[in-house]
């Protein structure tokens, strides 16, 4: 609780000034809600009392399609969830079915995927760093992180054709191998990258006004954030130390090193909306890290030799877990021995971070609503479905 | 790992669950559920402090489910639970214990319809107050208007 907020409270007890509850509307059209959700916010003053946020604005249905469509054309679908890492989708969504029909993948497929899937974890953490920066008033970074976004983008171009939504990742394999000289073009962009991130802590992370707006705001205990679901980042974030990669590690993650950053709270107290963006930055330097080992040992191999001519799984159920830029993905397939599944369930971890929101609001500004919403990083495509 | 919960399960426990050949998951009758929820979370040994996910199905014979995924951050367990209900029978609602829950059984309730007893809030999510139906029910009808406006029937255009 920071100082104005106090002055207010004494200033209310002792009846100098009179408020009453006012319920205040953001959105659906506004720029600090990442997309269209909107918030109905009950506030005393301009203190918040309690958030509901309504959502179901950018719902596609995209479970009831599942239902209608053949195992291999959910990828795309897939894809259009969180529009910001979609290849960690496709990852998530592939990795469920190749469970389910229990396949061996080569090698190269394996090392290739975790390739992208760090790639796409720096892009979708530089789009919500930058954000965040931009929620709190700090503009300048948030071009910055996107010219640098803009060569991964590039990089996944040659890769597959496509910028956002790659259909790249399929159940079984990949959809092409690599580009010639992709592997070079990728340690370029590190070599590119990694001063970068220095930059953006002399920029944006040690910035006295973004530490003033940051630091010590929205904290979110560990307790609560288990209870409430949250996972990735947000959670890592204050304290706890869970990431699929290490607790439960898939693909070729066992064999690799690295560390998981969490939050030590450094500005303020752990789990506050600074340890959230800071946790992020630090991830960043830890998927470089990953790319340079894989870089380095990529073996050769066909990329399509393990793909089924039809996916046809036997009767059966299944739960995958995926360490998305956001959280834990997950995906539950029900399937009755069909071509075309009986049920995908798809647990979104944005919609369980943005539950804590109203919990972790409740007592501070409207303005700080605006900085825990930011850090918690949301993507609405992936909370509506 | 799965018999190791069983084990600690079968304490007290052994006659309020059932399970069935091949699948690691336990099936629960609603009226026990709330009970085993409690043990499952407050159990030491447990320690399932984490419900990942909640999905809810609809096996097109009139029997509709609901499958919890647990996790245990301390022991990194991880366990299925499934209640297996019919139409209009209600779960008990656990967001008491798992917050997260909450969220999760209103999305169960908006797309499966689903009836969650006890719970603070139950309305719709992700489809607006006003709509008719759970469009994730295998006998769900697609309505001939929306407000007044006809629906499209011709879906050629979708091949």
């Amino acid at each position: 609780m920071n100082k104005e907020i106090e002055n207010i409270k004494e200033l209310k007890d002792q009846s100098v000034i009179k408020t009453g509850e006012m319920v205040l509307n953001m959105g659906p059209q506004h720029p600090s809600t990442h997309g269209v959700l909107r918030l109905k916010i009950h506030t005393d003053g301009e203190v918040v009392s309690k958030i509901e946020p309504i959502l179901g604005y950018l719902h596609r249905c995209f479970e009831k399609h599942c239902e209608s469509l053949s195992y291999e054309q959910i990828v795309p679908f897939t894809d259009r969830c969180d529009y910001l890492a979609s290849m960690h989708m496709d990852h998530a969504y592939s990795m469920t079915v190749e469970k389910l029909l229990d396949i061996e993948l080569p090698e190269r497929v394996e090392y290739i995927r975790v390739i992208v899937a760090e790639l796409q974890r720096i892009a979708s953490h530089l789009i919500a760093v930058g954000a965040f920066g931009l929620d709190v008033g700090a503009i300048t970074p948030f071009t910055w992180t996107l010219r640098d976004r803009e060569r991964i983008l590039d990089l996944f171009e040659q890769l597959c054709g496509a910028r956002l939504l790659y259909n790249y990742i399929w159940p079984g394999g990949l959809s092409h191998d690599l580009p010639p000289k992709f592997i070079d073009r990728t340690l370029e962009f590190i070599e590119y990258f990694e001063p970068k991130i220095v930059e953006l802590n002399q920029l944006l992370t040690g910035n006295k006004i973004f530490i003033e707006r940051s630091a010590d705001v929205g904290i979110l205990p560990a307790e609560v954030g288990i209870n409430y679901g949250v996972s990735g980042p947000s959670l890592r974030a204050s304290g706890v130390n869970y990431d699929l990669r290490k607790d439960e590690p898939y693909s070729i993650y066992s064999k690799l090193d690295f560390d998981v950053p969490v939050g030590k709270g450094e500005m303020g107290t752990v789990g506050d909306c600074w340890d959230r963006y800071y946790v992020r930055v630090l991830e960043m330097s830890e998927s470089i890290k990953i790319l340079k080992q894989v870089c380095k040992n990529i073996p050769d191999g066909d990329v399509q030799a393990a793909l089924p001519k039809k996916i046809r799984p036997s009767k059966g159920e299944v739960y995958g877990r995926y360490e998305s830029a956001r959280g834990d993905v997950g995906f539950y397939i029900i399937s009755n021995g069909k071509n075309i599944p009986l049920r995908v369930k798809m647990r979104s971890p944005a919609f369980c971070n943005l539950s804590v929101l109203s919990e972790i609001s409740e007592g501070w500004m409207i303005s700080d609503v605006i900085a825990i919403l930011g850090s918690l990083d949301i993507v609405l495509g992936e909370i509506d479905r | 790992m799965f018999s190791e919960i069983k084990k600690l399960l079968d304490a007290g426990y052994n006659q309020k669950y059932t399970t069935k050949d091949g699948i690691d998951a336990i099936f629960v009758q609603p009226e026990n559920w709330l009970d085993i929820a409690t043990f499952l979370k407050e159990n030491k040994d447990l320690g399932f402090d984490y419900l990942m996910c909640i999905s809810s199905y609809d096996l097109n014979n009139g029997i509709y489910g609901v499958a919890y995924n647990l996790y245990s951050n301390s022991k990194k367990y991880y366990l299925e639970v499934r209640v297996e209900v019919e139409s209009d029978v209600a779960v008990p609602s656990i967001s008491s214990l798992w917050r997260s829950a909450d969220w999760h059984e209103r999305e169960a309730f908006d797309m499966m319809g689903i009836v969650f007893e006890g719970h603070p809030n139950l309305k719709r999510i992700l489809l607006s107050d006003d709509w008719e139906g759970h469009p994730l029910r295998k006998n769900y009808k697609e309505p001939d208007y929306y407000h007044g406006l006809p629906v499209p029937k011709d879906k050629s255009y979708w091949e």
